[in-house]
């Protein structure tokens, strides 16, 4: 392997350095494993390609919990990969501030990021100290909730078009064997359905006092009380989904096995590899139908700092790549998220999915849970939620009561 | 196969009812009478049950990894196949994905071979020497290292992981397969070492002071004396190892690159990367394939095991 | 290979653990480079609040107040001594009845050894897959007795929050059994047959022969037997993480799961370095000084 390098590195020496400009491996590592998430993952490989590097995939299965020790400990120990995805937010902030990542302003400012990326915050979160050390490339917002036309069908009552209006019907669908609302047993689940429900039910103003403002009076005020309400009724409704993982419970959805799901825009590429039609298959209700805001989250790819100068190319290569238009509608397409420029036509895009690019227009955002409250009190968050939707016994106030206090530590 | 034949004799045995019915198919004289006896249908009665108990998951798992999906679907796990496919396994073998790689668990195989051969040789041999050194050649101090390195069995792997990284990369080995050698040695020493030093100890006393008397130093009494005598300590820390590096799956990862990554690391990529619904025919397959060498490890040392025992044995 | 040029006669003495010393230098550097420094690395962190990286930023004992603050912490350190205890139990009660079984002179011994054993083959990863299958109220074991017409039957471990570690012990214990059956099988035939001759001869009950003979016999491998099922338990993380990954809820989350969790997901290193100094703390309490008077002390164990 050192061999290698040292050739790679002597040949680069020699070469002039214009016709040196591209052919290296580049790998890349990622968590995007699920069936949609290959499938997408394999557009920006194709688009990494055609300009002639070689995209080398370091998929590792098992969520972001599992990958990313490996890519940290890679990066610290020296033995960094081209480049490795992350959702962006303040997970890589430290490994940016050892100087081990690599500053794209450069790049950014050549291509103009600054004006072509919406909304801005994403860009914003890749900034650090005026540098752009990432390049985000999808919008994935949470405030979803996917309905099953045919499950509603067999229960014989309308498909909803609110949160309230699926809880009142959610006896029907016991009645009929169908499980109302699918949970997967993943802790995130949990927590990010709470944080759904929460600006579904006391709007953005509170979310950005609670999240962005870390308020604990608030945290633990009437307002939020009505969220754990409305958590207690999800959690009752949620009964006997029986399944881990989210791409399960939205396979519950799809099969008509559970009424709805409480889960983000990902799940629709589940939803179009089995082939299924929004509108007559299954229906989409953004923020729950109740306060039609989308957060922002989403990915972005970090290139570690590399002393071989082909490689080093090769990352800007891709970061311009993951940025192109092409690239931006093939990729998110088959992702389910939006693209992260406002220029780009999305004329393939289905009902879901054009709602939500109305709502991100219409600049009915907020940032996700992910850029504005650390992993750590996420982490807390999702304890807490995975133990609130799994244990009848602890009351909507005593989890609220913990709730505030997570907030209260939060930095 | 003479297992199979043998076994059901030993079924009729167990059995004593039966003999009504086979009037008509041997010889009058019934097996000797102590085959029979209470004491036996207990011993042979348990190993029975409990062996039912280890091999109900094993049928599962072959019996699914040889079904349709949509036979899945319908239910009964404990079914057989009616229809058998070995689909699954090809796919296992050779084309499930993980992200954007389709060729299976093929991969890493070889990695995994890569790895395990040194690494268990090296934990071995360093265990075994350690064991003796402290079995036989008790130096000021050892007592000390020896309790520190039967603590360390205790600390869980992922808290080491960034201290490592650290020493590793100061040593510019991080990365490389040496590495994994030098961690996988490091995880397999306290329990090795302890093996090896008690095993040692349990040795006649007599054997050793006799070659000291006859001027033996330190390694010609291991190589000449203790080595022929170990066979089966051998084979049991072989079975750990072996079992332990195979299935190994945050080290490798962790401490490797991509072209090195053990087989374990596609099937955890197999098994955890649903795609739309759960393959549960593949994903068993693929269990079974990545647990297929060290099941061939235990069928042949099986063998040497009890021979080393018996070689032991002879000691006394 | 430095012993062959010691000669004859009496070996100087110096030279003699010299050798020793040599082939022991691996085994100090694992036991003071890696463990005694990794630990005390760790600890010292477990007062910083490092968050992704290792920072030396102290804050006294604020890790350790949140720690034991953590209704997460609490459920798992119960849940670690329940499973401890019956796994320890089980296993050796289990391993040696069986190894005790085996030692009758059977037939088929290969046979019944390699399918007690198999199961050690498997990674925990597997193991977990299997079991949670095996024990889906759905299509697993619950069911299978339903439609046999017992239609009341429950038997759902990984879906209750009240018995869920059970479940987990249960594939634990298929698992391990067979190795700890191998390493006794290994201690009984290491015992001499004329002790069995004499006891025989006395008249002693053969229960009694294996309670009050046999078994103190079997020191040596008892203790080995013993940390290796009790370093497994304390390490328990892999199986949890594939049958229920901690779940339902938090029922079934154990220390070193809460450990790598706080490391690497909530990227707070020193809350994960806090709980597993507990849990050095917590060994180390126990295992120090029995194993000093165990291994220490300088007198030859038979």
């Amino acid at each position: 392997m050192n061999l290698r390098s040292f050739a790679i590195a002597l040949s680069a020496a020699v070469a002039l350095p214009l016709s040196a400009a591209n052919a290296a491996d580049l790998e890349v590592t990622h968590w995007w494993t699920s069936g949609g998430e290959a499938a997408a993952v394999a557009e920006l490989a194709k688009a990494f390609d055609a300009t002639g590097n070689h995209w080398v995939d370091g998929a590792i299965a098992g969520s972001g919990g599992t990958a990313r020790p490996i890519m940290i400990s890679r990066i610290t120990g020296g033995d960094p990969m081209g480049a490795t995805q992350f959702n962006h937010g303040r997970q890589a902030e430290e490994l940016v501030q050892s100087g081990l990542m690599r500053d794209l302003t450069d790049v950014a400012t050549r291509e103009n990021w600054k004006d072509i990326i919406k909304p801005a915050s994403l860009l914003d979160s890749c900034t650090i100290d005026g540098k752009i050390y990432c390049a985000p490339v999808n919008i994935h917002s949470w405030q979803w909730l996917w309905l099953s036309n045919a499950a509603f069908k067999k229960a014989g009552v309308e498909v909803p078009k609110n949160w309230d209006e699926f809880v009142a019907a959610a006896p029907a669908l016991e009645k009929a064997g169908i499980v109302p609302l699918a949970v997967g047993g993943q802790p995130w689940q949990a927590a990010g359905a709470f944080d759904v429900l929460m600006v579904a039910i006391a709007g953005k103003d509170t979310f950005q006092k609670v999240f962005g403002d870390k308020d604990e009076e608030v945290a633990a005020g009437p307002e939020i009380a009505k969220v754990f309400k409305a958590a207690d009724d999800a959690r009752r409704m949620s009964k006997g989904t029986n399944v881990q993982d989210w791409n399960q419970a939205t396979n519950m959805v799809i099969t008509g096995k559970a009424g709805g799901q409480i889960m983000g825009d990902w799940a629709q590429g589940e939803f179009a590899l089995a082939g299924q039609k929004a509108g007559t298959d299954y229906t989409c209700l953004p923020g729950l139908g109740v306060n039609e805001i989308i957060s922002t989250g989403g990915d972005a790819f970090y290139f570690p700092l590399l002393k071989d100068e082909e490689k080093s190319k090769a990352q800007e290569a891709l970061a311009s790549t993951l940025l192109d238009p092409k690239t931006q509608v093939a990729f998110n397409l088959k992702k389910g998220s939006l693209p992260v420029r406002g220029d780009v036509d999305l004329a393939a895009a289905n009902d879901c999915m054009k709602k939500g690019l109305d709502i991100l227009a219409k600049g009915n955002v907020i940032q996700g849970t992910d850029q504005l409250l650390s992993a750590d009190s996420q982490k807390q968050k999702e304890d807490l939620f995975s133990e609130f939707f799994a244990n009848p016994s602890i009351t909507p106030e005593d989890a609220q009561k913990r709730f505030a206090e997570i907030i209260a530590a939060a930095e | 196969m003479s297992d199979i034949v043998a076994f059901n004799s030993v079924a009729e045995e167990a059995a004593p009812k039966a003999q009504v019915d086979r009037v008509v198919a041997g010889p009058r004289g019934r097996k000797p009478r102590r085959a029979l006896s209470s004491r036996n249908i207990v011993i042979y009665g348990t190993l029975i049950v409990v062996a039912l108990y280890y091999l109900l998951p094993l049928y599962v798992m072959v019996m699914t990894s040889l079904k349709g999906m949509p036979e899945i679907r319908l239910g009964n796990i404990f079914a057989p196949p009616l229809e058998i496919t070995f689909e699954p396994w090809v796919k296992a073998w050779a084309s499930a994905c993980t992200g954007l790689n389709c060729d299976g668990l093929s991969r890493g195989f070889w990695n995994s071979v890569r790895i395990t051969v040194p690494s268990t040789i090296v934990s071995i041999a360093i265990a075994s020497v350690n064991g003796y050194a402290l079995a036989n050649w008790r130096f000021k101090g050892a007592e000390l290292f020896f309790t520190i390195l039967i603590v360390g069995a205790f600390i869980p792997y992922q808290v080491m992981i960034y201290p490592i990284v650290i020493v590793l990369r100061e040593m510019g080995i991080y990365g490389t397969l040496t590495g994994l050698i030098i961690v996988h040695t490091i995880f397999g020493m306290p329990i090795l070492t302890l093996l090896f030093r008690n095993y040692f100890a349990g040795l006649p006393e007599e054997l050793f002071k006799a070659a000291r008397v006859d001027g033996a130093g330190f390694w010609t009494i291991y190589f000449k004396i203790m080595l022929p005598m170990s066979l089966p300590i051998f084979v049991v820390a072989m079975i750990l190892q072996v079992t332990g590096i195979w299935n190994d799956f945050l080290f490798g990862v962790v401490f490797t690159r991509p072209e090195y990554y053990p087989m374990t690391v596609q099937l955890n990529n197999i098994v955890n990367s649903v795609q739309g619904v759960k393959e549960y025919n593949v994903n068993m397959a693929a269990t079974i394939l990545t647990g297929a060498v060290p099941l061939f490890v235990y069928f042949v040392s099986g063998r040497l095991f009890v021979r080393g025992i018996a070689a032991g044995a002879v000691k006394g | 290979m430095a012993g062959y040029s010691e000669g004859s006669g009496r070996p100087n003495q110096w030279l003699r653990n010299l050798n020793a010393k040599i082939a022991s230098v691996p085994m100090i550097l694992t036991a003071v480079v890696i463990f005694l420094g990794g630990t005390i690395w760790t600890v010292v962190y477990s007062f910083t609040n490092s968050k992704l990286l290792p920072r030396l930023s102290f804050v006294g004992l604020d890790q350790y107040e949140r720690l034991w603050d953590a209704p997460r912490w609490l459920v798992s350190v119960q849940n670690l001594a329940i499973y401890g205890i019956f796994s320890l139990i089980f296993s050796l009660v289990i391993g040696f009845v069986l190894a005790a079984l085996m030692d009758q002179k059977i037939r088929f011994e290969n046979t019944f050894r390699t399918i007690m054993l198999y199961p050690f083959a498997l990674s925990f990863i597997v193991t977990g897959l299997v079991w949670q299958w095996l024990l889906n109220p759905e299509f697993g074991i619950q069911s299978v007795v339903r439609s046999l017409g017992w239609e009341s039957f429950t038997f759902d471990p990984l879906y209750n929050s009240d018995i869920v570690i059970y479940g987990i012990l249960i594939a634990a214990l298929w698992q391990g059994t067979g190795l700890v059956m191998c390493l006794m099988l290994a201690g009984l035939r290491g015992i001499d047959e004329d002790i069995w001759k004499a006891a025989r001869v006395d008249g002693i009950p053969m229960w009694k022969t294996y309670l009050f003979v046999v078994i103190p016999m079997m020191r040596g491998v008892f203790i080995t037997t013993l940390v290796i099922i009790a370093s497994g338990i304390v390490k328990v993380y892999d199986l949890v993480v594939a049958q229920t990954s901690g779940g339902p809820g938090i029922a079934s989350e154990v220390p070193a799961k809460y450990v790598y969790d706080y490391m690497f997901q909530a990227q707070n290193l020193g809350q994960g370095f806090a709980a597993s100094t507990m849990m050095l703390i917590t060994v180390a309490i126990i295992i120090v000084p029995w194993a000093y008077l165990e291994f220490g002390g300088g007198r030859k164990r038979v």
